[in-house]
């Protein structure tokens, strides 16, 4: 998969460009129910803004394992591994710029450095089991899975490997790991070199979400020095588009924010709508934050392109048949006022969008059509 | 094609160059005559042959001989004939440039049989045209009489057997008629009294190995073909050349390959009369066509049904070649006791594992191409049958790949047993394992609290519900059923007896139903590379009202049943069931309101078996290797294929 890269757009030396530093965290009122993906992706967004970062860095310790006591403490009545590897996890997770699949397998590869086993069948048996606590640890996080079962995919789909004595088949695997990381901060690249051309001088582009990708491509355009303006919906209620926003400024990209309601109001004056992805599903639909579908939907009934901007690693083998055929991604909401206990509130974290309504995905692996996904899917996995 | 060659051929003085030639060694290759020969054929083409219907010279022949490719000249010893040295040479001095004429081995006219045939009537051998298969070979001929022997050998031919459905453009000489014609009023008497031997012989060969041709049908092709025997028809005599060397070798039983090569296409166009008329000639199975056919479907296959078994039960005994195992599978097709795409493929596949373990390579045969012929001789009884499906179409690739790569180096009852297991893996993995996989899978979208629709009697979709239920998910079960076949009821049945709560209706009720429907499942008898399902008849209404009501539509299909063909509606491709199952309702004389107007010209039934589904109204396809969007099936088809060459 990473073979087929289209790497060699990338100026070999450039190296990935320092982003935001650390976590921080919007108040969480019951800790039991919110996804620990949610709870990530929380942490990242939170981020990004330096002012935050000072608070931030006082906030990481005390927040990170107050949230994580109750689950680690689950598995510790499990067996001693899955303590290990979540731990591990964890300890990767807070890492802002690193990606979840990144950390997920940065997680594997330190099973692997603490494995005892002394055959690659009985490392294999281990990873597993590894990857399984993992992946049942937060089953709401697409690219956490997707990652694992990249990784586990390598370890037992790569010929090469048996023909090594053990030790260098090990640490051929570990090496392996570690490029993740770089290929994931890589992968940004290029997509943001991939997707220049889409982006022509005095065009308007609505950007829903905060995507590290998105951002990645705004910022490349940007000294490029295209002229753009750029549509930040609000993103209630992280307040996403308000810290994009404030991002972009910064870069002296011409901004403005609508709330999320205003959608439809202003397609009108929009050339094309880039979104980020969760995970980009068999379908070629993505998974992605609360209102893509939405916004989809309008601009898809506007004629206005949708690209899509995500990773290969966020290719998952999901398919589902409508939005609520997926692991619900729980998360508080803050309404302000106070709600009557019997009102219900709809706490999902994420919609699915189906192809239908995406013009173009920009991956690492080239510009796609939505239904060139699952054949990427197929050639991977089978 | 042959309509635009012909001319050509007639025109261009080029193409009467391919000769004949008399070669002295009658074993060497025809490469080697060629090169020989390329000096002396305009030579000879050039003389005026001895014999007076001999049109070889530069007269306006209708001999067909196609564009000249230089190896595919035909040569043969019409010239040494000339030179009235003709009787000594034997016929196998015939070269073929055409090898590829031979096939199986089973050569229609290979010079052995060739010089046989010219032993029994010791005479001079008579020129004769081999086309090529598809023609792009071809023999210059023409049967001639050589005064000096006073005898003349007239082969009288079946249909060579590769050639028969290309070759078919046979047709196209009656356009040569005409040009013919002249020729025909100077045939000779040696020449008539030729024609009457040979059909004689025919009649003779017929009766004594009665089995293998239906007696009646040895005699009309004796008889066509001597009426056609014409020397100017090119192609009918090649024809005859081949009829006349499963004449003689009836013995040798080339009989299956006979059979296999005029087996009807599978996708035989029926509304082309000559093609049927030829394909019935060779037909086991006796059939009457039924009359009062939809004007849009006339290429399609439709007998009157029940024809066709008395007839096949008296033939028990015949049908020598046929092993009981298929026979057996043909009968239960042909009678409809197997019925749905899994069960008739697997019937087949473990039929011909009957027939592997029977086998024995006969004597100076090729284990590999021998058996292929076999095998496709009994496939060509089983489209008699029933006509095939894609997914059978699938396994009989397999199963011909699988002999056709079987080392040479293995024995014969290795090789047996390795045919036995490849088939026996193909059943479990490809069949029996993929719809376990597709079972897992499909159960993941099942939840609680669903109402399933499905259509018919989908056995994978059987199975899914029957795993979901067993998984103890609480779900409810729409089965939508339709007439004729009324397949649903068994589905229902066996589902109840399950304890899962269902809700029986007719297709005519679905858009009323569809709205309490959360997830319809259907069954596919093949899936398309452009995403189109092929399948039984109503399921494309029923997919459609779904996803009107935007219901999310499953459909469950195996991967050898993906073809690579594209289709874009179910008028091209699709099998005509039996039209008084439509026209009547049994057991309910009061509604059956066309007693005695089934024969009526202005009425005509059309029992639809199968339609096609557009991509566009299909959510998701469950096949052995995960749940796929419509868009990937060529994916499928491409990576599947490949190992499906490797299994």
């Amino acid at each position: 998969m990473w073979r087929r890269s289209p790497s060699f757009i990338l100026d070999r030396t450039s190296s990935s460009p320092p982003m935001a530093a650390d976590t921080t965290r919007t108040p969480i009122q019951n800790p039991d129910s919110i996804s620990a993906y949610y709870q990530t992706r929380a942490a990242h967004h939170g981020v990004i803004t330096s002012e935050w970062l000072s608070q931030a860095q006082a906030a990481v310790g005390g927040v990170v394992s107050g949230d994580e006591h109750p689950v680690s403490s689950l598995n510790e009545l499990g067996n001693e591994k899955s303590f290990n590897v979540i731990e591990e996890f964890n300890s990767w997770r807070k890492q802002p710029d690193l990606a979840e699949a990144v950390a997920a397998i940065r997680a594997l590869a330190a099973v692997i450095r603490a494995s005892e086993a002394t055959t690659m069948m009985e490392l294999e048996i281990e990873l597993k089991k590894a990857s399984d606590t993992l992946k049942s640890w937060d089953k709401t996080s697409i690219s956490l899975t997707a990652g694992c079962d990249l990784f586990i995919r390598y370890v037992t789909r790569t010929s090469a490997l048996e023909y090594e004595d053990f030790n260098s088949a090990k640490s051929r695997l570990l090496e392996r790991a570690e490029k993740f990381g770089e290929i994931s901060c890589k992968a940004r690249r290029i997509i943001a070199m991939l997707s220049q051309d889409f982006i022509f001088d005095g065009c308007t582009i609505l950007v829903h979400g905060l995507s590290r990708v998105v951002l990645e491509i705004l910022k490349t355009a940007a000294q490029n020095n295209k002229l753009f303006r750029v549509l930040c919906t609000e993103g209630r209620p992280d307040g996403t588009g308000v810290l994009l926003s404030s991002e972009l400024s910064k870069l002296d990209i011409p901004v403005k924010l609508l709330l999320d309601s205003a959608v439809a109001y202003s397609m009108d004056e929009v050339d094309m709508v880039f979104v980020g992805a969760d995970g980009v599903v068999e379908s070629g639909g993505i998974i992605n934050m609360m209102g893509t579908y939405q916004i989809a939907l309008v601009a898809h009934s506007m004629n206005k392109p949708v690209y899509v901007a995500a990773e290969s690693y966020k290719f998952a083998r999901l398919y589902p048949l409508d939005q609520k055929d997926m692991a619900p991604a729980l998360r508080p909401i803050e309404f302000g006022l106070k709600i009557p206990t019997k009102v219900e509130v709809e706490r999902s974290a994420r919609d699915y969008t189906p192809p239908q309504y995406l013009t173009l995905l920009f991956t690492d692996l080239g510009v796609l059509s939505p239904s060139v996904v699952s054949d990427e899917l197929i050639q991977l996995y089978l | 094609m042959e309509s635009r060659r012909n001319p050509r051929a007639v025109v261009d003085p080029k193409v009467r160059q391919v000769g004949f030639f008399t070669s002295s060694q009658p074993d060497s290759s025809s490469t080697q005559q060629q090169q020989q020969q390329t000096d002396p054929i305009p030579a000879s083409a050039s003389s005026p042959p001895v014999s007076t219907i001999s049109p070889s010279g530069n007269s306006l022949s209708p001999v067909m001989i196609p564009p000249p490719r230089l190896n595919s000249s035909d040569t043969f010893p019409l010239r040494g004939a000339a030179a009235g040295a003709s009787s000594a040479v034997s016929p196998s001095s015939f070269s073929y440039s055409n090898r590829r004429d031979f096939p199986d081995g089973s050569t229609t006219a290979s010079p052995g049989r060739h010089s046989r045939g010219s032993f029994v009537k010791s005479s001079t051998p008579v020129a004769s045209s081999l086309p090529g298969i598809g023609m792009d070979s071809m023999a210059a001929a023409k049967s001639s009489s050589v005064p000096a022997s006073g005898l003349t050998t007239v082969s009288v031919a079946t249909m060579p057997p590769g050639l028969a459905e290309k070759a078919s453009g046979m047709e196209v000489q009656s356009d040569q008629k005409k040009n013919s014609k002249p020729l025909k009023e100077k045939t000779t008497k040696a020449e008539r009294r030729a024609i009457q031997e040979a059909q004689r012989a025919a009649k003779a060969a017929a009766k004594a190995d009665g089995g293998k041709v239906p007696p009646g049908t040895s005699a009309s092709v004796a008889s066509t073909s001597v009426k056609v025997a014409k020397p100017a028809k090119p192609s009918t005599q090649k024809n005859e050349v081949s009829v006349a060397a499963g004449v003689t070798e009836k013995k040798g039983g080339p009989s299956e390959k006979d059979r296999k090569k005029d087996a009807p296409h599978p996708r035989m166009q029926y509304d082309d009369e000559s093609r049927v008329v030829k394909a019935k000639r060779r037909a086991v199975v006796k059939q009457t066509e039924a009359k009062n056919r939809v004007e849009l479907f006339r290429h399609l296959p439709q007998y009157e049904h029940g024809t066709q078994l008395p007839d096949l039960e008296t033939k028990f005994f015949q049908l020598d070649p046929m092993h009981p195992a298929v026979y057996k599978v043909g009968l239960q097709y042909l009678s409809g006791d197997i019925s749905g795409g899994n069960a008739r493929c697997i019937a087949m596949l473990q039929a011909f594992q009957e027939v592997v373990k029977d086998y024995s390579t006969p004597p100076e045969k090729n284990l590999n191409r021998d058996m292929t012929a076999k095998i496709s001789s009994y496939v060509s009884f089983l489209i008699e049958c029933r006509p095939l499906s894609i997914s059978m179409g699938n396994a009989i690739r397999f199963v011909k790949n699988r002999i056709a790569k079987l080392p040479i180096t293995l024995s014969e009852s290795e090789a047996k047993a390795a045919l036995q297991s490849d088939i026996e893996r193909f059943i479990n993995d490809k069949i029996i394992g993929a719809d376990m996989v597709i079972v897992k899978h499909a159960v993941t979208k099942i939840r609680d609290g669903d109402v399933l629709l499905t259509y018919g009697s989908p056995t994978a979709v059987e199975m899914i519900l029957l795993h979901a239920h067993e998984l103890k998910k609480k779900f409810r079960v729409l089965v939508v059923d339709s007439r004729p076949k009324l397949e649903g009821q068994l589905l229902l049945r066996r589902l109840i007896k399950r304890g899962i709560s269902c809700t029986y209706t007719h297709i005519n009720a679905i858009s009323y139903i569809m709205h309490e429907v959360t997830k319809v499942f259907l069954g596919a008898s093949s899936v398309l590379s452009n995403g189109t399902v092929y399948s039984r008849v109503g399921t494309a209404c029923v997919a459609m009202v779904a996803s009107a009501f935007r219901v999310p539509v499953l459909v469950c299909c195996e991967a050898y049943k993906f073809h690579e063909r594209v289709q874009l509606d179910s008028i091209c491709s699709n099998e005509l069931g039996d039209p008084n199952a439509i026209s009547k309702v049994h057991g309910r004389e009061d509604i059956n309101y066309l007693d005695g107007l089934t024969n009526n010209a202005n009425l005509q039934f059309l029992n639809l078996m199968y339609d096609a589904t557009p991509s566009d109204y299909i959510s998701m396809i469950i096949t052995d290797y995960g749940m796929v969007p419509p868009t990937s099936v060529p994916v499928i088809v491409r990576e599947y294929q490949k190992e499906h060459l490797l299994v």
